[in-house]
């Protein structure tokens, strides 16, 4: 067991998914000699070398639409995004090829990919660098999507994409990279893809959320005296439906929380998914916490759009008042 | 066109009296330095600022640039359109924006040139033609195209004559290797659009030398030519040169309405933004290119011809350190956006939360004292 953040932890399934497999590789701007922005590669080029270690050209299509080829030719590349704003220049690559190349070849050719990507705000950095667009490619169908909001998930969440045969969108919120510590096994260990975790157990209510705003929740949680489930989804799609169902025909009240703009938020696939599978235990109409419609604002405004500890209480206290 | 050698330029002007070199007037060289000095001030104070918490977010300094943006701006008419990426601050005040507007925009307080809302890397100035400011790389080049189409298609369609403008798109040397780029050059080139790329080649994207991150990095011209676009190779550190070849690339964009590539060589003196360690690069490159500083280049060249005296100099200084010390006493009073402005600006129209726009203080002042 070691004491790690985020980062840490991170960096250490890479390190472990390299040596145990020469068919992984990194890509990614300045991860090599410089270790990434976010430092989350660090050590790994002195460790492994240029070669699997690869500083690519400013190019996001480039980067992710060659690492496309890598995989169709059998190898594991591990491309980083620097930050969630510049998949815009790679979505095409990722729609349009990476996720549709199963399907293209009705079933010939695979694209084991996992696309590493900090995301989400909370950092003072500006629109495009604090954006959560996991959604856009929840959407498309042919890629997996996680999100991982602790150390000890992140690593095993991590591994099981790298070696899951399809490609992986592996979102790190940047808010709580460094955050926290928590106690992480030295061994490799795999998280299953699609499973939620229940990181508290509770009667009245339950919360859904994924990424830094799990900490938002836990938060709101301690505070109130509601006895109150949280859900952490962990996989964003394929999505754990069965643990949401169980909790809310339980609890009979859900409330979903997450970062990303709320109109066609993930929330709102949840909460469709809620009144399909529980409409006769529900007590209360689902509610949402979420960012707001608009344009991720500069840091001095930051805080007012991102779900606070206060913003989820006060929707615990309107739920429970229901 | 002059081309230069790797790495650094000569630290002097040439020896070659200052009416050989420029047909500038001493008035106007008396405003690029006045223009790079506060620019320089500015940057200091924006560093000083960042180390005191009072910005945020992601901060490039554009010291050691100067006298690419000063003499590229000083190249064109004010009508002409300026864009550029997040490497900004220095473009905008080039382009006459007062410098409190754009103090404030990296305070993040509502008399910033975007409210606020955006901070260092999206200055705006619509009265002065800066249309940003943008924070993805490369993503300005087809924006550029396209500025330059409208003003085309102004001169052109609307007015039925001819083309009288020019464009100058700026991108850096990492720019270079964005896809969008290519299509914004082939598309300029194919209906004759009079945008100038200009690329502000400093030799490094974040911690990637352009040798390790860019083909024909020796050439990068030949990467316009691709498309059919006339390329230049210029020596960036020194205003007078950037301004004269500058000129004669701009005046033939303009007459006959075609693109253009201009390899503007040149170096930042600071990390890529606040928090670069520099690891990448040696001391001793650094301090070659300081020695060409493009600041004590114009002034000495200046104190040759007899333009300016040392005190004439310190008291040119002085006045800018004023200008910086007032706009950032401005910013720091400029309250901040009122959470209400979380939703203005999204959508003109006013609907549901999102309740319209009103206009950022720099373009109804600008109104006013039109
Ligand atoms: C599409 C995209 N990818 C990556 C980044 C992160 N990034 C910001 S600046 C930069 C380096 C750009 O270098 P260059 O174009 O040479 O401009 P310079 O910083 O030297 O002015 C990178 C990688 C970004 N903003 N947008
Ligand atoms: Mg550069």
């Amino acid at each position: 067991m070691a004491n790690l953040t985020l980062v840490q932890a991170i960096n250490l399934a890479l390190v472990q998914e390299m040596e145990k497999d020469d068919r992984v590789l990194l890509l990614g701007e300045d991860i090599g000699i410089n270790g990434g922005v976010f430092r989350v590669t660090e050590g790994l080029h002195k460790r492994f070398g240029e070669h699997r270690v690869v500083d690519t050209p400013l190019a996001e299509s480039g980067i992710i639409g060659t690492s496309i080829g890598l995989a169709m030719a059998g190898l594991r590349p591990i491309p980083e995004i620097q930050f969630d704003g510049f998949l815009g220049p790679a979505y095409d690559q990722i729609c349009s090829h990476a996720a549709r190349m199963r399907t293209r070849t009705r079933g010939g050719l695979t694209v084991p990919l996992t696309i590493r990507v900090p995301v989400g705000g909370g950092i003072h950095a500006p629109e495009l660098h604090s954006d959560s667009p996991e959604n856009i490619y929840i959407h498309q169908p042919g890629l997996k999507v996680v999100m991982p909001s602790s150390p000890y998930d992140a690593k095993g969440l991590l591994i099981a994409c790298i070696r899951d045969p399809d490609p992986c969108i592996f979102f790190e919120p940047k808010r709580i990279y460094r955050a926290f510590r928590e106690e992480v096994p030295e061994d490799e260990y795999v998280l299953p893809i699609g499973k939620a975790r229940t990181v508290c157990e509770g009667e009245e209510m339950t919360i859904v959320s994924w990424g830094a705003s799990v900490v938002q929740c836990m938060q709101a949680i301690e505070k109130s005296e509601k006895s109150i489930e949280l859900i952490d989804l962990r996989t964003l799609y394929p999505f754990d439906m069965d643990a949401v169902e169980a909790s809310v025909n339980k609890t009979g009240r859900c409330v979903i929380v997450h970062e990303a703009p709320k109109t066609g938020g993930f929330g709102a696939e949840i909460a469709a998914r809620i009144m399909e599978r529980c409409f006769l235990h529900l007590e209360a109409p689902v509610q949402r916490v979420a960012g707001f419609d608009t344009i991720m604002p500069y840091y001095k405004l930051e805080l007012e759009y991102l779900p606070d500890t206060e913003r989820i209480s006060l929707a615990i206290d309107e739920l429970a008042a229901y | 066109m002059s081309s230069v050698t790797d790495p650094a330029p000569p630290a002097t002007t040439g020896g070659r009296p200052l009416a050989e070199r420029t047909s500038a007037t001493p008035k106007q060289l008396q405003e690029w330095l006045r223009q790079m000095l506060l620019i320089r001030e500015f940057e200091i104070r924006t560093m000083q600022a960042y180390q005191d918490k009072k910005i945020g977010g992601f901060c490039h300094i554009y010291i050691g640039q100067e006298a690419v943006a000063v003499g590229c701006t000083a190249a064109v008419q004010h009508a002409d359109p300026i864009i550029t990426a997040y490497r900004d601050h220095g473009h905008a005040l080039a382009r006459g924006m007062d410098p409190k507007y754009c103090m404030a925009e990296m305070f993040g307080r509502i008399g910033g040139c975007a409210k606020g809302k955006g901070g260092s890397m999206h200055m705006f100035d619509k009265p002065n033609n800066l249309f940003g400011g943008h924070g993805i790389v490369g993503a300005q080049t087809p924006l550029g195209t396209g500025l330059a189409f409208a003003k085309k298609y102004q001169d052109e369609v609307i007015e039925g004559g001819v083309n009288k403008h020019v464009t100058l798109c700026f991108l850096g040397d990492g720019a270079l290797n964005q896809g969008g780029f290519y299509e914004a050059m082939n598309l300029a080139s194919l209906f004759d659009i009079p945008v100038i790329f200009v690329v502000e080649n400093n030799g490094y994207s974040m911690g990637t030398s352009i040798e390790r991150g860019t083909s024909m990095s020796h050439r990068i011209i030949a990467k316009g030519e691709g498309c059919g676009l006339a390329g230049y190779e210029i020596e960036g550190m020194d205003v007078i040169t950037v301004y004269e070849e500058m000129k004669k690339v701009a005046d033939i964009a303009r007459a006959e309405s075609r693109p253009a590539m201009v390899d503007l060589r040149t170096y930042r003196f600071k990390g890529h933004s606040m928090s670069d360690p520099r690891k990448y690069r040696t001391r001793d490159e650094e301090e070659q290119w300081e020695s060409g500083d493009p600041i004590t280049r114009l002034r000495d060249a200046m104190i040759g011809g007899g333009l300016i005296d040392e005190e004439g100099f310190k008291d040119l200084n002085k006045a800018q350190k004023i200008a910086v010390r007032e706009a950032i006493t401005w910013a720091e009073n400029s309250p901040e956006p009122d959470a209400s402005e979380l939703y203005t600006d999204v959508y003109v129209e006013k609907f549901g939360p999102y309740i319209g726009t009103s206009m950022p203080q720099i373009v109804t002042d600008a109104e006013g004292s039109r």
